[in-house]
Order: C-alpha cells, then sequence, then structure tokens
C-alpha cells in the first residue's frame, strides 16, 4: 500500500497528464457520445449568449449585402407569385390544390458564430429545439447549401458546414443529370470539389451543380456550385472536379434552417425496406 | 506572489477573449489559425508545481473548446503542451540565476532564451493540435504547411504581446 502511494506520488505528473489526455481525447473522438454533448450544451448558454451580443454589434456592418440578397429574393419570389402570370387560359383557376402538400418548411437563424479556416468548420446560429430545430436538418441561404445540423441546445445549434472533412453530400450536374459526392479537401474555403463522376461523362467548366435531392435531408435543385476546372487523376477512372461554392463561407450572416415533414415517413419507408432485404 | 497570481488571472481572460473574439476568425487562405493562448500556459511561473500546471493547461484548453465547439481538441493540445514545458526548459537550459518569482517572461530571461522557449512550446502545440484535427498522413504536406505558417504568427504574436506589456518597474 505504501509503495503505491509512493508510486502515486512519484508520478503524479505522467500519471494526470495520461489521465487527462484520455479524457480529452475521449471527448474528441466521441462526437455523439452523451457527456460531450451535455457539455457542449451547457457551454453553449454561457457561449452563445456572448457571441449573440457580439454579432448584434457587427450586425450593422454587414447590412448593405443582406438587403440585396433579400430584394434579390423577393424579386425572385415575385416572379414565382400567381399576380406576375398572365392568364391565357381562361378555364384555369388557381385553388386549394391538394395535388401538391407542403413537405419543407424554412426556419429563419442567425449565424453567431463560424470558422472557415480550419480543417473541420462548424457554424453556430441562435435557434435551437425551443424553435423546432432538430439534428440532421439541411440549413441553406438564398445562394445554396451551407451544411447540417449537427448538434441542438435549447436556444442554438451547431451546424457542421461544406467545408469540413466529415461532411459529404450527394451532387448532381445539371446538364446531364450525373450524380456524384461533394467533399472538400481543407485548402481554400471558395472552393470544393465532386468526387465519383465516371470519367467517360462530357462535362465542362461553367457546369452548374445542384443538390441531388437524394437524401432525407437536403431538398432538390439548391445551388452547390460551379465546374471550375476537371481531371481525371492516373489509375482513376472518375473525375477529380474542382467547383466553386455559389455560398460566401466566410461572410455567412442569416440562413435557413429546412425542415423536412416527411422525413419520418421517408426514413420508417426506407427502414421496412431495408428490413426485408435483410431477410 | 498575491499579484503574480492576480497578474495570471487576468491575462487568462485576455487572451481567452483575444483568441475567440479576433483570432479565431482571422482566415488567411484557410491557412491562418493561430492558437494565442498558448502563452498563459508559456508565462506560469517556475515554480508552479506540475499538478497545477497540467490542470490549468487542462482548463484553458476547455475553455477555448467550449468557445469553438472543438471538444477535446483545444484541451488534448494544452495539456500535452504543458506535459512537454518542463522538458523544453530543460532542453533549452534555464539561466543558473532565478529565484521564486522568476516568470519564463522576455525581460527576465533575455531575448534569445525566450525566443527559443516560445518557438519551441508554439510549435509542439500548433504540430499536436493539427494533426489531431486533421488525423492521417495523406494531407501530410499541407497540414505541415498550416502548422508552420500558424507557428510563425502565433509566435509574432506573443513577442508583440511581451513587448507591449512589460512594465517598466521589471526592466530595470
Amino acid at each position: 500500500m505504501r509503495n503505491i502511494l509512493v508510486f502515486l506520488i512519484r508520478y503524479h505528473f505522467l500519471l494526470l497528464f495520461v489521465l487527462l489526455e484520455i479524457f480529452s481525447i475521449t471527448l474528441l473522438v466521441n462526437s455523439t457520445y452523451y457527456q460531450s454533448s451535455a457539455i457542449l450544451k451547457a457551454g453553449s448558454r454561457v457561449t452563445g449568449n456572448f457571441y449573440n451580443s457580439v454579432s448584434n454589434a457587427t450586425d450593422y456592418l454587414k447590412l448593405k449585402t443582406i438587403n440585396q440578397d433579400l430584394a434579390r429574393e423577393n424579386a425572385l419570389l415575385r416572379q414565382m407569385k400567381g399576380v406576375s402570370f398572365l392568364k391565357n387560359d381562361t378555364n384555369s383557376f388557381w385553388v386549394n390544390d391538394t395535388l401538391y402538400k407542403q413537405q419543407y418548411r424554412y426556419i429563419v437563424a442567425e449565424v453567431v458564430l463560424n470558422t472557415v479556416g480550419k480543417r473541420n468548420n462548424y457554424i453556430m446560429l441562435d435557434k435551437g429545439s425551443r424553435s423546432g430545430i432538430q439534428k440532421d436538418m439541411a440549413v441553406i441561404t438564398s445562394n445554396g447549401i451551407v451544411g447540417t445540423v449537427v448538434n441542438v441546445s435549447e436556444n442554438f445549434c451547431w451546424v457542421m458546414s461544406l467545408l469540413n472533412k466529415h461532411t459529404r453530400i450527394s451532387g448532381r450536374i445539371i446538364k446531364n443529370n450525373q450524380m456524384g459526392t461533394v467533399v472538400w479537401n481543407g485548402v481554400n474555403h471558395l472552393y470544393g470539389t465532386l468526387t465519383d463522376i465516371p470519367a467517360h461523362v462530357k462535362i465542362a467548366k461553367g457546369d452548374t451543380i445542384q443538390s441531388s435531392g437524394y437524401s432525407y435531408i437536403f431538398p432538390a435543385g439548391l445551388m452547390i456550385g460551379t465546374i471550375t476546372d476537371f481531371r481525371v487523376e492516373q489509375g482513376d477512372h472518375f473525375y477529380t472536379i474542382p467547383f466553386k461554392f455559389s455560398v460566401d463561407f466566410n461572410a455567412l450572416q442569416y440562413v435557413y434552417v429546412v425542415n423536412n415533414l416527411m422525413k419520418v415517413e421517408q426514413d420508417s419507408l426506407k427502414k421496412v425496406t431495408e428490413g426485408i432485404k435483410d431477410e | 506572489m498575491n499579484r503574480l497570481v492576480f497578474n495570471n488571472i487576468v491575462r487568462f481572460f485576455v487572451l481567452i477573449l483575444i483568441q475567440v473574439l479576433i483570432m479565431n476568425k482571422i482566415n488567411f487562405y484557410g491557412f491562418l489559425n493561430p492558437y494565442i493562448y498558448v502563452l498563459f500556459i508559456l508565462l506560469l511561473p517556475f515554480e508552479t508545481p506540475g499538478w497545477l500546471l497540467l490542470l490549468l493547461s487542462f482548463a484553458t484548453g476547455l475553455t477555448v473548446d467550449i468557445f469553438s465547439g472543438t471538444l477535446g481538441l483545444h484541451a488534448s493540445s494544452a495539456v500535452f503542451v504543458g506535459f512537454a514545458r518542463p522538458l523544453i526548459i530543460k532542453f533549452i537550459g534555464e539561466k543558473p540565476e532565478y529565484d521564486i518569482t522568476t516568470q519564463p517572461k522576455l525581460e527576465q530571461m533575455g531575448f534569445k532564451w525566450f525566443v527559443a522557449y516560445a518557438l519551441l512550446m508554439v510549435f509542439t502545440h500548433h504540430f499536436f493540435l493539427n494533426m489531431l484535427d486533421v488525423f492521417s498522413f495523406n494531407e501530410f504536406w499541407q497540414t505541415l504547411l498550416r502548422i508552420v505558417v500558424s507557428t510563425l504568427f502565433t509566435f509574432l504574436f506573443i513577442l508583440l504581446f511581451e513587448y507591449i506589456f512589460t512594465s517598466r518597474k521589471d526592466k530595470k
């Protein structure tokens, strides 16, 4: 017993080091670990309010660009409104149509914390579970896709932006409907990479990449970016396609969180289908 | 002695504030991520007991983590650099004449000693942190560039901080 005590006292520096290191690396590795999300939740109650008041002050500097974005979006919406269509067929009416059912709802949120320079970037928004935000919801702006919600507290949420090693979303080249995977190589926050497009497909610079809609998270047809270059690496059968993001991640201010109202239904259907496959 | 503790507490808060409000937002071609809170660990007095050094490092890292949403990343790197500190000091070689109030500061230890100390400490921290963040050797050169650029910037900041916050009294 005495020897153990002597040992502990003698090597307390090394032991404490190993202990703290194991603890913090466990926190880091298990991002879904209950404790880590509990600590972040408690932390975001303080840090969230702190960042909120900072961003309240810096908001004023960005008003001009925000107004321009809003005006452009308003114009787009006005174009889609009924009154901006000329009725050329007197037999058609606008009716409350049961053919269409709302699938996506949008929640406006403000960015309170954002990084673009790291290998794995996250964004904090000022809306949380109280505003109806849940894990795995999509985050977009009027310019395109931003990321996915990964962690929610009462008043705030953390978003994994496209500028992250772990982000993989499916994108489609609009010209020829080819599906690929959007990843980020960590070099420049303006450019992403589209992979998994077979090398025989014809593509060109300037082609548009949009979301494919083959996920329960992102609605189809959201802008992701435009192709700036393409090449086939030696020994590869797929293109490596650098493209320019349509969203400027460094200038994010207001974003929409997308709630897929039919996600539960889609999920349960998927589960049933996969269950049958297993048998 | 109380004044020493007070100074360190103030330094802690000032550095954390600078880190989360300014440094976390710097973006220079995506390669510049200075982590200047290391300075707090750098400037703890020589006589800080080992366990306190580790616990303070851990607390610093965890605070930055909570503010940046990367739980564990800064904590583990800070603990690592806290652990490495005595070894680095031994490696560089201490000046013979230091008493209980001597701190590893620029004006007390001399320019040469401090540059070697700061560069080694900052590089150790940035290396550990970036390697842990990327967690693969696939992008090794890119990661190394990230580390070197950020290390140099943090180092410059530390020199600046030392020159600005050196009181006239100590200089004599």
